[in-house]
């Protein structure tokens, strides 16, 4: 009887472990490009834009996020072509990336944000004879997402969506809502405006946006932490997107690659002739309003939230490689400069935008490649 | 070595009184030596490791706590990595209690019902598939009731938040004002289901250990079935429900996954169970974790001291009670 029991007893734990492992396999298969769907479709590069230039070698990167999806599909190309490279990025995010540069960890960086003084101080450490500088190579618009019954278009401005995520405007047929959509069918649903609980790039440069477009109404100093009272928040991008989908009455903020499965994105009024839509092209068009801010080599840019251009969409996030002008190590050095001609080539950018990000203007990458090929 | 030896000449004064404790042991032989010194070893090892963890969150919460521009206990902000960092933890440990609390007063109840149907009204077949159902509950990753909680249960919820705000609604800690339901209420819900199993299981063994002669003596007297369980089997089984509890306990103050895929965290405490908001230890370390600079890290771990401390401070709180109800401990009965 008791040892019946036992038997069972293992049978039904041996059982526990064969599903509960099969769970756990499971949940470890998924990962970011999943949430991206386009890059398992990603492009294949023409083999004459990829130069090997004899580079070996195994070279580690860490950083943003946010150009993961990008980077996936690059170093897919890349190491199509030039065999004796290995690349193996990390994407823990901008701050860890940075921290891995400055210690010397990485050959190269990814980054949300540009350096700050005191993170180029650091690099001259790492760089012999030089210092860490920023390289826009990937750009994309930041949607902002909305679920509201009845409404397919909508039409906000920066003044209503600081006042919206501020908490300020709580129902949807709120007048200042109603007179930048007329003909629209306003439900008198409380909004439920969603945030990232994490840390994140994205939240930077959407906060960014609303203090610079409209500084009367959004107070908070900025950063990569959400800083604004109340709302509600979820994890990741991913986790916004799904929010959206499933409450009536949210609106949020992610990646446009986030916004499919029938989210619908705001078209911003910036003053334009017509509201502008969270487009590839439409970002690109505000990347080059840009000003270059960085010093010498260094290519940080500032973007022009306030912008009236036309199809101009200012909520854009440009991400940076991050590497050292001079004094970059020698085991690494000619397949980083080698990759990062490659992505920084025609056919590197060009293959941008199947990915849901923005191509960095011509303009910019012209100074960029300039800046690539001076590299030593 | 026998008693006359030890009556007739007392122990030299050299003789140190372990020795003479150990011989009166037994434990003279080389196999007990052995086991002695393993068993001792590991208990030491147990003790090198809480102190090396109490040692090194102490430490480096040292570092980063002098540096709080906020107050530590008081602040309701989370901006570590700020220059100067400002960051509180009276948000989180606001959370982490009330949610557990929550998922003890749902699960409790219905795992003591489970174990009791289990062993003393199912059928035998009957109760070992339920039993291995509850079991198979402690299989699954945190990460799947997660996924779960965020798209079954919560969308789910909101008939049931608004049955709650109209009849309870009056109380002002059941008031809904229309948000998602990804509360404190819904974490709740949610770590009662994971914390089952444990209570669950060891509650079961307890009761089935009930003394049968109590139980045949208590039939006849001519007591029902629920007289019996009220009289013996209950009265047995409370010290070990409690340990059972405090193993639920444990887990859901410590679960991560789970809470970050569906409380919505903020910075604030709402009077209200059903507005979202708040946040835990864990998720939050979760949460924060990827972006923080070396300062943010710091600032997680003295967050985590603080759960550390509040969870030994549950434990110690639980063996007192258990020690007060010694008498019915199994050892007695």
């Amino acid at each position: 009887m008791k040892l019946q029991r036992k038997n069972r007893l293992r049978a039904l734990s041996l059982g526990a472990i064969a599903v509960s492992g099969a769970l756990a396999l499971t949940a470890c298969g998924s990962d970011d490009t999943s949430a991206n769907g386009g890059s398992s479709s990603g492009p294949t590069a023409k083999a004459g834009s990829i130069k090997c230039d004899d580079a070996k070698g195994q070279l580690l990167a860490n950083g943003s996020s946010a150009q993961a999806n990008a980077i996936q599909a690059w170093v897919k190309a890349y190491t199509a072509e030039c065999k004796d490279v290995q690349i193996n990025y990390k994407p823990e995010g901008s701050g860890a990336g940075v921290t891995a540069f400055t210690q010397g960890q990485v050959a190269f960086a990814g980054s949300d944000s540009a350096l700050k003084p005191e993170e180029v101080t650091a690099s001259k450490k790492v760089c012999s004879g030089g210092q860490g500088i920023d390289l826009p190579m990937v750009g994309g618009p930041i949607a902002v997402g909305y679920n509201v019954p009845g409404v397919d278009n909508l039409v906000l401005d920066a003044k209503t969506l600081a006042q919206i995520f501020d908490g300020k405007i709580s129902t949807w047929d709120d007048a200042a809502i109603a007179k930048l959509n007329p003909k629209a069918k306003l439900p008198k649903t409380k909004i439920q405006a969603f945030h990232r609980s994490d840390e994140s790039g994205t939240t930077d440069n959407f906060t960014k946006y609303l203090k610079a477009a409209s500084p009367a109404d959004w107070k908070y100093s900025g950063g990569k932490a959400w800083q604004a009272k109340g709302g509600q928040s979820a994890q990741g991008s991913s986790g916004l997107a799904q929010q959206v989908k499933q409450t009536a009455g949210a609106i949020s903020y992610f990646e446009l690659s986030y916004a499919k499965d029938g989210i619908k994105t705001v078209d911003l009024d910036t003053g334009a002739s017509a509201p502008v839509k969270a487009t590839v092209e439409n970002a690109t068009k505000a990347i080059s309003e840009a000003k270059t801010v960085g010093t010498g080599k260094d290519l940080a840019l500032e973007l022009n939230y306030a912008t009236k251009a036309d199809g101009a969409y200012p909520i854009t996030l440009v991400t940076y490689e991050i590497v050292c002008d001079k004094g970059n190590k020698a085991d690494t050095f000619k397949a980083t400069k080698s990759f990062l001609t490659y992505i920084a080539s025609q056919d590197g950018q060009d293959s941008l935008a199947a990915l849901g990000y923005a191509p960095i203007p011509a303009e910019i990458n012209a100074k960029v490649r300039e800046t690539v090929a001076s590299l030593s | 070595m026998d008693i006359s030896t030890k009556t007739t000449a007392p122990p030299a004064p050299a003789d140190p009184p372990t020795l003479q404790k150990r011989a009166a042991r037994g434990a003279t032989r080389p196999g007990d030596r052995i086991f002695l010194g393993l068993s001792r070893g590991s208990g030491i090892l147990l003790l090198v490791i809480m102190a090396a963890i109490a040692a090194f969150l102490t430490y480096r919460a040292s570092l980063v706590l002098s540096k709080n521009d906020g107050n530590f206990l008081t602040t309701f902000e989370w901006n570590a990595n700020a220059t100067p960092p400002v960051f509180g933890i009276a948000v989180l440990a606001f959370g982490t209690i009330v949610s557990s609390v929550i998922a003890m007063a749902i699960a409790v109840p219905i795992a003591v019902g489970i174990a009791l149907f289990i062993t003393h009204y199912a059928p035998k077949k009957i109760g070992g598939v339920i039993a291995y159902v509850v079991d198979l509950l402690a299989a699954v990753p945190s990460i799947v009731y997660g996924l779960w909680g965020a798209l079954f249960l919560v969308p789910h919820l909101t008939g049931f938040y608004s049955w709650l705000n109209d009849y309870f609604g009056w109380t002002g800690i059941l008031e809904w004002q229309g948000g998602a339901p990804r509360t404190l209420l819904a974490v709740g819900i949610l770590l009662a289901i994971m914390i089952l199993p444990i209570i669950t299981n060891v509650s079961r063994e307890v009761f089935r250990q009930a003394p049968l002669m109590h139980q045949e003596a208590a039939l006849a007297l001519g007591a029902t079935r629920w007289e019996v369980i009220r009289m013996s089997v209950i009265p047995f089984g409370r010290s070990g429900v409690i340990s059972a509890s405090m193993l639920g306990l444990g887990r859901a103050l410590g679960e991560t996954m789970a809470v970050a895929t569906v409380l919505s965290p903020s910075f604030e405490i709402n009077a209200s169970l059903l507005d979202p908001g708040g946040g835990t230890f864990a998720q939050n370390i979760a949460a924060k974790f990827s972006e923080a600079t070396e300062q943010g890290r710091d600032a997680l771990i003295a967050s985590g001291l603080v759960l550390f401390i509040i969870t030994l401070v549950v434990n110690g709180a639980a063996r007192a009670i258990i020690a007060r109800r010694k008498e019915y401990s199994g050892a007695n009965a």
